[in-house]
């Protein structure tokens, strides 16, 4: 077994006195795709962002690729080659659909996404490349987040809640894009509500209560009734 | 002719007034930043500049060529070292803590150059002047122009030209985010500031040969600054040279009428135009 890529080790993680995360334990190992499914307020979103820098842990908490991360800033995250689609899409709302994904080239990481691999991918973004980044529709701007994200060639991928707020047919194109996307040996982890979805395009799957994970296993294994006691509780 | 002449000579004055503004538009735009010590930077600038002219012995707009890329230091070192700590949800701690850069700056300069009224020599250059369809332009105000409608040119082409234009407008867009795409906020930040106390560093010069300049003086350059920003709409640059131009007709205009007046109709104008639109004549689309 190869040292997985990602080891989260007593993952705790507070805003101000609310204490959000309660000592995770878990890994990605390279080439894998991980779901991480849970409620709202189950700390999914808390864990996207102390992964990826935007929030503080405590020393040696999150390792990646064997060095500790757990006290760099974002940026710098970014620049060892962890990206993020987050939630929400948030594109830059003052930057063209090109520029947006210029900016994830910005940590200048070399490897096969450039401007012409995220066009092939998404042919509609070459149309609307010089449009405001608004201007689109909510799966067009889902595809510009992921093609931003992909521009700086990172070994992991995250994906938050790429499903939330688009429609059911969008979010077939989306998904079905995905084995185009997490190739190349690069690893992902996929935060999502749906959870059909979430265990249909993952190896394995973690699922998160109340800041602590409450079930560990792999996608086509874990059995329903397994997901609804992890998921709400229910003894 | 005589209202046109005050109309010409408006429009060069507001100029001047566009670069004490310039800097302040792109600050604000990039990090929300009132910068409350503008006008004494500018001030600084003026300073800096006099030293160099009289200790190297170079022509004030010579000067430029080592006050631009200090104040450009200065600005990135004041942005890393201070203002970045200030920067939050919260918009009392920055105007706070520029306020009190501003009366250590002030004082500062009491204590270096004393406060008595300096100028700097450039010589033929602040009488020549040139007919034009029977108008007699200044050629400093006329350069004073040029410089404003450069430096204006040359932000709006780095904001929508270059990657660091770009990296300028999605940290403003959303710091977090950017932060995500491997951007350091506070390494942008500091370059905005830097490039901000360029700006002012032109100002401060052209200032000191047009006019005289003490310590003190840096509270009305910072409001005439402010006001130009804001009737051309805030963080957006070519409004702000409209706004420049604006206030400097209305100074002339208003002096036209009655010398005691110069500076009242300026301020009036801003209140005119406050009052229609609360925005700014051209509030921030992007380009």
């Amino acid at each position: 077994m190869p040292d997985p890529i990602l080891q989260m080790r007593g993952l705790t993680a507070h805003y101000g006195d609310f204490q959000a995360l309660y000592g995770i334990d878990m890994h990605v190992d390279p080439g894998e795709v991980l779901a991480i499914i849970g409620a709202n307020g189950a700390g999914k979103t808390t864990l996207m962002r102390s992964v990826t820098g935007l929030l503080r842990n405590g020393a040696n908490q999150i390792r990646y690729r064997g060095q500790d991360i757990s006290r760099l800033r974002a940026d710098q995250v970014a620049r060892r080659g962890l990206a993020m689609v987050p939630e929400g899409r948030q594109l830059f709302p003052s930057l063209s659909v090109k520029e947006n994904l210029m900016i994830g080239a910005q940590v200048g990481r070399k490897g096969p996404w450039d401007l012409g691999a995220v066009y092939r991918l998404f042919p509609i973004l070459d149309e609307r490349k010089d449009q405001q980044s608004i201007s689109l529709s909510g799966g067009q701007q889902q595809m510009v987040a992921i093609g931003r994200a992909l521009m700086s060639n990172p070994d992991l991928l995250l994906f938050d809640e790429i499903s939330l707020g688009l429609a059911p047919i969008v979010i077939k194109d989306i998904y079905a894009a995905l084995p185009g996307i997490i190739k190349d040996g690069m690893s992902a982890i996929i935060v999502e509500q749906d959870i059909a979805q979430a265990l249909k395009v993952s190896g394995r799957v973690y699922c998160l209560q109340e800041g602590r994970v409450s079930l560990e296993g792999a996608s086509d294994k874990v059995t329903r009734e397994e997901i609804s006691r992890a998921y709400f509780g229910i003894a | 002719m005589d209202w046109l002449n005050a109309i010409v000579q408006g429009t060069l004055l507001g100029g001047l007034y566009v670069l004490f503004a310039a800097g302040l538009s792109l600050i604000f735009g990039v990090m929300r930043l009132v910068n409350i010590a503008h006008g004494d930077l500018i001030v600084l600038g003026a300073y800096l500049g006099l030293t160099v002219t009289t200790t190297v012995g170079l022509h004030p707009l010579a000067a430029l060529v080592i006050v631009v890329p200090a104040m450009g230091l200065i600005g990135y070192a004041l942005q890393r070292g201070l203002l970045n700590q200030t920067l939050g949800d919260d918009l009392l701690p920055p105007l706070l803590v520029t306020f009190g850069l501003s009366v250590i700056l002030q004082n500062g300069l009491l204590e270096l150059y004393t406060a008595d009224p300096q100028k700097m020599d450039a010589g033929a250059l602040e009488t020549a002047s040139v007919t034009v369809g029977g108008l007699t332009l200044g050629v400093l105000p006329l350069l004073t122009f040029g410089f404003a409608v450069a430096v204006i040119w040359g932000l709006q082409w780095t904001f929508y030209r270059t990657g660091l234009g770009r990296a300028f407008r999605a940290v403003s867009d959303n710091q977090d985010i950017a932060q995500l795409m491997g951007l350091n906020r506070r390494h942008i930040f500091g370059l905005a500031m830097a490039l901000a106390l360029a700006v002012t560093a032109i100002a401060g010069i052209l200032l000191g040969i047009r006019t005289s300049f003490d310590p003190s003086i840096g509270g009305g350059r910072l409001i005439f600054g402010f006001e130009a920003v804001i009737i051309g709409g805030l963080g957006n640059l070519w409004g702000t040279l409209a706004g420049g131009v604006i206030l400097g007709v209305a100074q002339t205009l208003g002096a036209k009428i009655d010398p005691g007046w110069q500076i009242l109709s300026g301020h009036l104008a801003f209140l005119i135009i406050l009052a229609i639109r609360p925005n700014g004549l051209f509030p921030r689309i992007a380009a």
